[in-house]
């Protein structure tokens, strides 16, 4: 009797064991935001207003050229 | 449209590693894992030469050509960014960066390799612009706020340059001309291509025959 009930027991759970696995499907790539959509204004630069392509645009020439000391040296 | 493009001047690098640190906190970058790092080549010799290196957002990225499953993609604005969602963190990418850039976190208690972390161009990834599943994820998304990298914007000797590829090879080119010397721009062809690249190739002249 004994035998038949370990058999039992282990064959309900050698069928239960899947039940633990994760879907394995493959998720495609999420689609991003344009650059200039900015949904936390909290941070955004002094002057520069979010959601405005040109503005971004402006702001992006401006902020590069502040890289160059000799605007400010010669 | 601006196509965001990165050039580290070998001649004003000081190997401060300041860099290194305005990336690491800005976007609370884990043990472990260096986005940007400074290369110093011949260290303690005079004339040693230090560059900072990072994810340089290739034109046409070995990393994207690479990928078994297709996490990388490029912005409108040329920046090579991924989704964490998707990356499976096989490594292929890291084999065939030919800057180092991919890093993998080591997670759990056998150290597993985690997803692949590399720099964004502080652009943050797929998730909502600013939101605080992208900063989880990938940091600071410095762009959406009308800003520029913070190693670049940080950089106390001007030495790394980030933004819009005609502006910051404007500057440099400025630079070169004053100072007369250190016209080399270190991973600028591997990254951006050479002007000969994706040229039509040239006819060979025939050779005079002999009659």
């Amino acid at each position: 009797m004994k035998p038949l009930v370990f058999i039992t027991v282990a064959v309900l759970a050698s069928q239960l064991a899947a039940c633990g696995e994760k879907v394995q499907t493959a998720t495609p790539r999420k689609a991003d935001q344009k650059v200039w959509q900015s949904n936390d204004p909290a941070y955004t630069a002094a002057g520069y207003k979010a959601g405005d392509a040109a503005a971004w645009d402006a702001q992006n020439r401006q902020r590069t050229q502040a890289q160059n000391e000799y605007n400010r040296t010669r | 449209m601006a196509r965001m493009k990165f050039i580290c001047d070998a001649e004003r690098c000081i190997e401060c590693n300041g860099c290194v640190t305005a990336c690491k906190a800005e976007h609370d970058v884990p043990w472990g894992v260096n986005r940007r790092r400074v290369v110093t080549l011949n260290d303690g010799i005079p004339g040693e030469k230090s560059i900072s290196v990072a994810c340089m957002h290739c034109s046409d990225a070995p990393c994207m050509a690479v990928c078994p499953v297709d996490c990388f993609y490029h912005t409108d604005e040329g920046v090579v960014l991924h989704d964490k969602d998707v990356c499976i963190g096989c490594g292929y990418c890291s084999y065939a960066c030919p800057f180092g850039a991919p890093q993998f976190p080591t997670n759990g208690t056998f150290g597993l390799r985690g997803k692949m972390d590399k720099c964004t161009f502080c652009a943050g990834g797929p998730e909502a612009n600013g939101s605080e599943a992208e900063y989880e994820k990938y940091g600071r998304n410095r762009l959406a706020e009308g800003k520029l990298p913070a190693c670049a914007e940080m950089c106390s000797t001007k030495a790394l340059l980030g933004g819009d590829g005609d502006v910051v090879a404007d500057i440099f080119r400025t630079r070169v001309l004053n100072r007369g010397k250190g016209s080399e721009v270190w991973g600028w062809g591997t990254a951006y291509g050479k002007p000969t690249q994706g040229a039509p190739a040239q006819p060979v002249p025939k050779e005079p025959t002999k009659s």
